[in-house]
């Protein structure tokens, strides 16, 4: 696998391209592909779910990415582990800002269940087909999404519900 | 009374329906205290609404049968979660054979000490036995990623140190591998020795201070002291060589913060042999104990499909059987060149798991005999002036050893733009740092993968049809440390 990546040209897996950064491949895809290409990275043998994440993109925008893959604002990002092939790949897929959406994975892996909800907590990422899209560690009416970059830091709101009236 | 302003306006992620029949229900029926003290039910929907806005986390708790969704019932239920293609799920197949009105759903923490810090399970139980089970965490989220984003690279570690309090080293290897890994410098091989050297006595504190808290959770109180003593032990040897019993901040991008100090073979040495002698008096002491393993043995079973699919890493995973080591599989640092054994279990229930952390205590102080054995001279941190400040004799010397630091200080480190993740084996699974350089001296983005927050997932299955009691002895081999799971 090494040798074919360092050929020039890039590589497609599923029809989505696939990079090597820091030492581990990578492959990006657009959000109508994602689901696609999880499941058949589930068929190759991906069966444990490392971790899903995301990235804000809003102050970073030219960052390196394939052809043929357009820079998003949000990115979401999954981990995977083939337990069998000792082998690990990383899902990179781009989210629009107007539309923070994409498929939920929690049927080809539950395990992902916690860390969407965790992606949805933090960036405001909404996974569709998740069985409890609610927020998993700020208080349940939090207002914003934290790690987002234009949340703005420093700023204390009322942490304590009956506190607010 | 009069209605506080509170009442009129409930929160917008509670659920105000569910609420208005459950109190409507008791306020109906008087409760036994009424009945007893001969009075008047108190308890109204203006109160219930009171209390349900004040400490009411809406969806994220776990909601009546008949509201949650399929899927999510199945969750809770604890059922066989990934079905196979054109398999449908119906809810009959879930049912659990006890009426909504009969079974009764009961906090388990947030604040108790079995729930190992902060965690929140709430579980629905039918006299004794646990029928649906929801952890509801977030209780000491800091917002330690946004945090993050704020430090330079070489303060990172005060930071992740902070996460898995009991586990701070490989936070820290997490975070440095990484950043290492962007930078793409190598480290001197005395610094990776003194890396696992500490990772593995780190390994060593960590479970020990599991069996203590174990023992407490199933009644072997006296083991709560002991694990307690010998873990300060390995403690006392981490204060010698960073200055802190806890959250070191030593490992640092480039190396460690020191070298090791004089003597240190000796404390290593007697730690080595001291462990070992005590681990054969708490195996008299536990292993064969009867009550500990009706306590442990079939209790909480997890197969191994199902850890793999819900990302369970560690212990946790070993006991179903797969013999999964980052150590071993995905070696970092210098771990080929130790000999160790990987522990495996068989059921996946508390006891392999027991057996598991408790025979990798013997493991990590025979891989750390062998560090001991091993250890490399030379420099304890790269050499790069970009990455390691200059030793404080310099800066009185030379002038550009005095701007370096200067530099260093108050400008941080470049690190090249890219994303990398290095997972590292931590005493609970697949711990690693995921971070996105933009080419400044702070990360843009560092994520932790913990492996308490997915192996937390594991609860409900594990937990379904078990006693309370054993819900406790599973939370408590679940080995969740809360810092980590909320970050």
């Amino acid at each position: 696998m090494t040798e074919e990546l360092a050929s020039a040209e890039p590589r497609l897996l599923h029809g989505c391209p696939l990079v090597e950064s820091a030492g581990s491949y990578v492959v990006h895809c657009n959000r109508g592909s994602y689901y696609e290409l999880c499941a058949n990275l589930r068929t190759d043998g991906y069966a444990m779910p490392v971790g899903v994440t995301g990235v804000d993109y809003l102050t970073h925008p030219g960052r390196d990415l394939p052809d043929g893959i357009d820079a998003e604002r949000f990115e979401v990002v999954v981990e995977l582990l083939s337990l069998v092939a000792h082998k690990r790949i990383r899902v990179r897929c781009q989210v629009p800002e107007s539309d923070p959406t994409v498929p939920s994975l929690f049927e080809l892996w539950p395990g992902t269940e916690a860390h969407e909800r965790e992606t949805y907590d933090m960036f405001g990422v909404v996974f569709e087909g998740h069985p409890d899209m609610s927020r998993i560690l700020m208080p349940d009416d939090w207002e914003g999404h934290p790690l987002r970059k234009d949340y703005e830091t420093g700023e204390i709101p009322v942490q304590f519900k009956e506190a607010r009236r | 009374m009069t209605e506080p302003p509170a009442v009129t306006d409930p929160s917008p992620g509670a659920e105000p329906s569910a609420d208005d029949t459950a109190s409507a229900h008791r306020a109906a029926k008087p409760s036994l205290l009424d009945r007893l003290l001969g009075r008047a039910p108190t308890s109204s929907t203006a109160m219930d609404l009171m209390l349900q806005a004040k400490t009411g986390e809406g969806s994220q708790e776990l909601e009546p049968r008949h509201e949650s969704s399929l899927t999510q019932y199945g969750m809770e239920t604890g059922s066989r979660l990934a079905l196979a293609e054109g398999v449908s799920l119906d809810r009959g197949d879930l049912d659990v054979e006890v009426p909504e009105d009969e079974s009764m759903i009961l906090n388990l923490g947030p604040s108790h000490p079995s729930t190992h810090g902060v965690l929140r399970v709430m579980v629905e139980i039918d006299g004794e036995t646990v029928l649906r089970t929801k952890p509801v965490i977030g209780y000491l989220h800091t917002g330690m990623e946004k945090t993050a984003e704020e430090l330079m690279f070489h303060q990172g570690c005060t930071n992740v140190t902070r996460m898995d309090y009991l586990s701070p080293f490989f936070n820290e290897l997490g975070f440095c591998l990484s950043v290492e890994k962007l930078l793409d410098i190598e480290i001197p091989p005395r610094a990776v020795w003194i890396r696992m050297l500490m990772c593995e006595l780190n390994r060593v504190s960590s479970h020990l201070l599991w069996l203590a808290t174990n023992g407490a959770d199933i009644g072997a109180l006296n083991m709560l002291v002991y694990g307690w003593r010998e873990r300060e032990m390995v403690l006392a040897f981490f204060e010698k060589v960073t200055g802190l019993r806890m959250n070191h901040n030593y490992f640092r991008p480039g190396g460690v913060a020191a070298d090791l100090p004089d003597g240190w073979r000796d404390d290593v040495t007697a730690l080595c042999e001291a462990i070992p002698l005590r681990m054969d008096e708490y195996d008299e002491l536990l292993t064969g104990q009867p009550i500990l393993q009706k306590r442990l043995v079939g209790v909480g079973p997890l197969d191994a499909d199902t850890a793999i699919s819900l990302g369970i890493t560690g212990p946790l995973l070993r006991s179903t059987g797969v013999a999964w080591d980052l150590r071993r599989d995905n070696p970092y640092l210098a771990y080929d060149e130790v000999d160790f054994d990987v522990i495996v279990g068989t059921n996946g229930d508390c006891w392999d798991r027991y057996a598991i952390r408790f025979n990798e205590i013997r493991e990590s102080i025979h891989i750390v005999s062998q560090i001991a054995d091993k250890m490399p001279s030379g420099d304890f941190r790269t050499q790069d002036k970009k990455v390691t400040p200059p030793p404080r004799g310099r800066i009185d010397e030379s002038m550009e050893a005095l701007i370096h630091h200067f530099k260093l200080y108050t400008e941080g480190f470049r690190v090249p733009p890219g994303e990398a993740y290095v997972p590292v084996e931590s005493p609970r699974g697949e711990s690693g740092c995921y971070i996105v350089s933009d080419g400044s001296s702070r990360p843009y983005r560092m994520h932790m993968r913990s492996a308490s927050f997915s192996n937390l997932q594991a609860m409900a299955p594990m937990a379904r049809g078990s006693l309370i009691a054993d819900a406790i002895a599973i939370v408590s081999t679940i080995d969740p440390v809360l810092g980590d799971v909320d970050r």
